[in-house]
């Protein structure tokens, strides 16, 4: 094969507080289709808006070599201008213009800024023709299924004559049919010299489509394997993207567990525009009192849909499926009803869903249970404050006073605040979502004590997270999910990380059953 | 009264502390945070002396004052809900059309129907609520935006005025119901130069104020926040005893408390107590604040907002009734421009256009600051076309320099 189209040499990239990127190297060699693999946090994000120029030059350490010649790309278009297009997992297009004005958005077939629609139409039915997809340039975006939105943004790349296609997980939101087209597309864009980044959780896909795969782990290179032709064993890329370290230390904790106090069964939810996809399939789980329970999956596998949709069913459509309080079903259909029957629900995106960032501390930790606080309805602001003052000491909240805003504090602090909201309105069953996403490591450490702080005290904590260790760290139990589906269900004892991985790139071929 | 409202939010804002603060640093620590509130009584300020100075005096005159507050009345009522609906993230362009429909209504009701007024004002403000319920409806309970649906209401309440009107002024209100807008509270006691019963509400204010003030305080340091120093803490007691003894006087000089006044500071106390104490206003300031986080926080946002607009079809009713005994008829041409007055009114006061800040008190006092600009520029002879370009350059400075400050402030 030729030489490398891309060289991308010692990449590193810090973000206050974090280092994302340690001296990252990746070589695509021109002409292959290069697999890109790692947990959720890995870097793969951080490393492709490097090279898209999403983060310009002069933001990172390390260089770019693109056909040989170095790139520092200032942004996007830049990185386009050389022929290298990024597709975002998040289609961008725009739904309610048609195909054909999608795919030249920024790059219009114009005079003097006059579109000549001929040209833009025979382009586009050329470039559908390329792609195979069988529908007319003037079809509305909204009018088109995923896969076949997926097809039109691979047109619009190639409308910018690209030579490096990046994909950033591309089947994600696919069934398999479509999946399948879309990886024989990669093929065949290969054949005619485009070059491909594709970064995946399917691990089969990669075995079929991929001429070598990078595995990055914690912001580093762990290796690149070439596949010859008898193919890579799935096994064989685990191996490389588990085996973090266990950087922190765990609370010690003797689980007093009891009988089971919250139970799902048969949870099925469809995504919220798209009702033909099913977001979470069949799913049941149950945690004890007094036992952390953990959901392993990968992005996509649809954790956080079950958890909020549990949670007064705010994400997506229900269609079908019971939560159960000790042994007795109970409705959930509102947050308020929820929250009634002792259920929490503290999110994984802090800043959207959980704090109120204009306002202080106090009255973001007393706002699920304000009714606590007040009186016929009054708000006793004195008595407010001291609540918010005592979880201030002993959650360890570093802010001068509780009437701090919450928009100014650290991810941990505002962490603890979401935490301390949800404890104060004391529940008997939290679900927690990412909890130490984006923090530091020793408020990591602070936030796994209060967790097993919790189960001591007999609540039921169902714990989501990306970080294998941290379940094996934290859990009695880790359930396991993947396509919508819980896959497995494992005790702490017997989990490894390869054994959890394994679980979570199984692939449930028949959850994604075209409707 | 008014003042409470400051010292809540100086306890707050005051928060951060450090060891052995200036005055200076305490003065700017204290301002911080509520720029826009305090910048705007201070502009307020300035703005009452200039035109005084301007206008040889005659701002201040106990007869231009009452006329202020008359003229004023309706728009301040109107401001105090459209705050109430700017926090909750909306907006309401309605409530002009619909306080003019209300007015029509009650004429028709008292003079062609010779319906007893008091009755007739009560079924006119049920009407408001009705109103309010339904765009409240729309817009809470369907999802269509809050700018639509008033703009709808905006058209369909005016039109609603002219059917009712057929397109005549009806008049005149029996005298009971003009008074609402120009009378006065009645005088008791012996005669003196000045009206006594005015005499009493201002001390009565005035005890209450300083009362509050020293409340606060304790409340604070027991928070274990810092309080102003002694001195500047007397300082600001003897100006909020020079404002409410001079504005006393100043009634108390002619005709006394005007009934419109009453109502204000009602609606001012009330809805101030609600926004700030309640679990309902902590709700409205949450919804605008990040509704998707009070919405998992187990806040009924559809049911608050809907009460918000409920809230405000009431108070532009009553708005609506204030101006229609004000001018003594019903007339088709009633409350055109008012929502706009109303909103300006609401942003100078310190809205955010995203919603989650303002307080009651703002929404007067910028409602104050557009009324002095009016009658001030008027009284100096600054021609009705001048005066809306200047009052919309003041709105433009208003919000442009609070969010020069928030971004100055890196929020």
């Amino acid at each position: 094969m030729a030489g490398p189209v891309l060289e991308m040499r010692s990449i590193s990239k810090s973000f206050p507080g974090v280092k994302a990127l340690s001296e990252v190297n990746l070589t695509v060699a021109a002409g292959e289709v290069h697999a890109v693999c790692g947990e959720n946090g890995a870097g793969k994000s951080t490393l492709m808006k490097v090279l898209s120029g999403v983060y310009p030059h002069g933001s990172y350490e390390g260089e770019i070599l693109f056909e040989g010649e170095p790139c520092r790309f200032k942004d996007i278009r830049a990185s386009e201008q050389r022929g290298i297009v990024i597709i975002h997992q998040e289609l961008a297009l725009v739904p309610y213009l048609s195909v054909a004005e999608n795919i030249f958005l920024g790059n219009e077939h114009a005079t003097r800024g006059v579109i000549s629609w001929h040209r833009t139409l025979t382009h586009a039915a050329e470039l559908l023709r390329q792609v195979g997809l069988e529908e007319s340039p003037q079809t509305r975006i909204a009018d088109l299924g995923v896969g076949k939105q997926q097809l039109v943004e691979i047109a619009k790349a190639l409308a910018k004559k690209v030579k490096l296609l990046i994909l950033d997980e591309p089947t994600a939101a696919l069934n398999d049919e479509d999946s399948r087209k879309l990886l024989d597309l990669i093929l065949e864009l290969k054949a005619q010299g485009i070059s491909c980044i594709i970064i995946s959780h399917k691990l089969n896909e990669i075995a079929r489509v991929a001429d070598a795969v990078t595995i990055l782990r914690d912001g580093q290179t762990i290796e690149t394997i070439a596949i010859g032709p008898e193919g890579i064993s799935e096994d064989r890329i685990i191996r490389g993207m588990v085996g973090r370290d266990l950087e922190h230390r765990y609370p010690d904790r003797t689980p007093d567990i009891g009988e089971v106090a919250f139970e799902v069964r048969d949870w099925t939810v469809r995504h919220p525009i798209d009702q033909q996809r099913t977001v979470v399939d069949g799913a049941s789980l149950n945690v004890r009192r007094g036992e952390i329970v953990g959901i392993a999956g990968l992005m996509g596998a649809g954790r956080t849909e079950l958890a909020m949709s549990v949670f007064g069913r705010s994400y997506g459509r229900w269609s079908g499926g019971r939560v159960l309080l000790h042994g007795r079903e109970v409705r959930t259909r509102t947050v308020p009803e929820a929250i009634r029957h002792g259920i929490a629900y503290v999110t994984e995106d802090r800043k959207h869903f959980g704090l109120n960032l204009i306002d202080d501390i106090s009255r973001n930790i007393s706002l699920s249970a304000l009714g606590k606080v007040a009186r016929y309805g009054r708000v006793d602001r004195h008595e407010e404050s001291r609540v918010a003052e005592s979880f201030r000491r002993t959650m360890n909240i570093k802010a001068p006073t509780v009437f701090t805003r919450t928009g100014t504090l650290s991810g941990g602090n505002q962490q603890k605040v979401v935490l301390s909201k949800w404890i104060f309105a004391e529940p008997e069953v939290l679900i927690l979502d990412e909890p130490t996403r984006g923090i530091d490591i020793g408020a990591k450490a602070e936030i796994y004590t209060v967790i097993a702080e919790l189960a001591a005290q007999g609540k039921a904590v169902l714990v989501i997270s990306s970080e294998l260790p941290e379940l094996l760290g934290l859990c009695d139990r880790i359930y396991t999910m993947a396509e919508g589906r819980i896959t497995g269900e494992v005790a702490r004892a017997d989990a490894t990380q390869e054994s959890l991985m394994r679980l979570m790139t199984m692939s449930t071929a028949s959850s994604n059953e075209q409707v | 009264m008014a003042q409470t409202e400051i010292i809540a939010d100086s306890a707050r804002n005051g928060a951060e502390s450090d060891p052995s603060p200036s005055v200076g640093s305490v003065l700017a620590r204290a301002l911080r945070g509520n720029v826009r509130q305090y910048g705007m009584l201070v502009a307020l300020a300035l703005i009452v002396l200039l035109f005084q100075i301007w206008t040889d005096g005659i701002l201040l005159q106990p007869l231009n004052i009452t006329n202020l507050i008359q003229q004023n009345g309706y728009i301040l009522i109107l401001a105090i809900g459209m705050m109430i609906v700017i926090i909750a993230g909306h907006i309401d362009l309605s409530v002009g059309s619909l306080a003019a429909f209300v007015g029509a209504a009650a004429a028709v009701m008292m003079v062609e129907h010779h319906m007893p007024w008091p009755v007739a004002m009560l079924v006119a403000l049920v009407i408001g609520a009705l109103a309010g319920a339904w765009q409240g409806f729309w817009i809470a309970y369907l999802g269509i935006p809050s700018f639509i649906v008033t703009l709808a209401g905006m058209l369909l309440f005016r039109g609603g005025t002219q059917i009712l009107l057929q397109g005549q002024s009806v008049a005149p209100f029996p005298k009971g119901f003009q008074s609402i807008s120009s009378g006065f509270l009645p005088e008791v006691g012996p005669h003196t130069d000045y009206h006594n019963l005015t005499l009493l509400l201002g001390l009565a204010v005035l005890v209450v104020a300083v009362l509050q003030e020293l409340r606060g305080r304790r409340q604070t340091a027991s928070y274990g926040l810092e309080v102003l120093p002694l001195g500047l803490f007397l300082a600001k007691l003897a100006v909020i005893t020079a404002a409410v003894v001079v504005f006393t006087l100043l009634l108390a000089s002619y005709h006394g408390v005007p009934i419109v006044l009453l109502i204000l500071g009602a609606l001012l106390v009330g809805f101030g107590y609600l926004m700030r104490n309640s679990i309902i206003g902590r709700h409205t300031y949450a919804i605008g604040g990040n509704e998707a986080a009070a919405k998992l926080s187990g806040v009924k946002s559809k049911r608050v907002v809907f009460l918000a607009f409920t809230n405000m079809g009431v108070l532009a009713a009553l708005a609506g009734l204030v101006f229609a005994a004000r001018l003594n008829a019903g007339t088709p041409q009633a409350g055109i421009n008012f929502e706009l007055e109303a909103i300006a009114a609401a942003f100078i006061g310190g809205a955010s256009a995203s919603g989650g800040v303002g307080t009651v008190l703002g929404a007067i006092i910028g409602g104050l600051v557009l009324g002095v600009l009016n009658n001030g520029m008027s009284l100096v002879g600054v021609g009705t076309d001048y005066q809306q370009v200047i009052k919309g350059l003041v709105l433009l400075a208003a919000v442009g320099f609070d969010v020069y400050n928030k971004r100055r402030a890196g929020s």
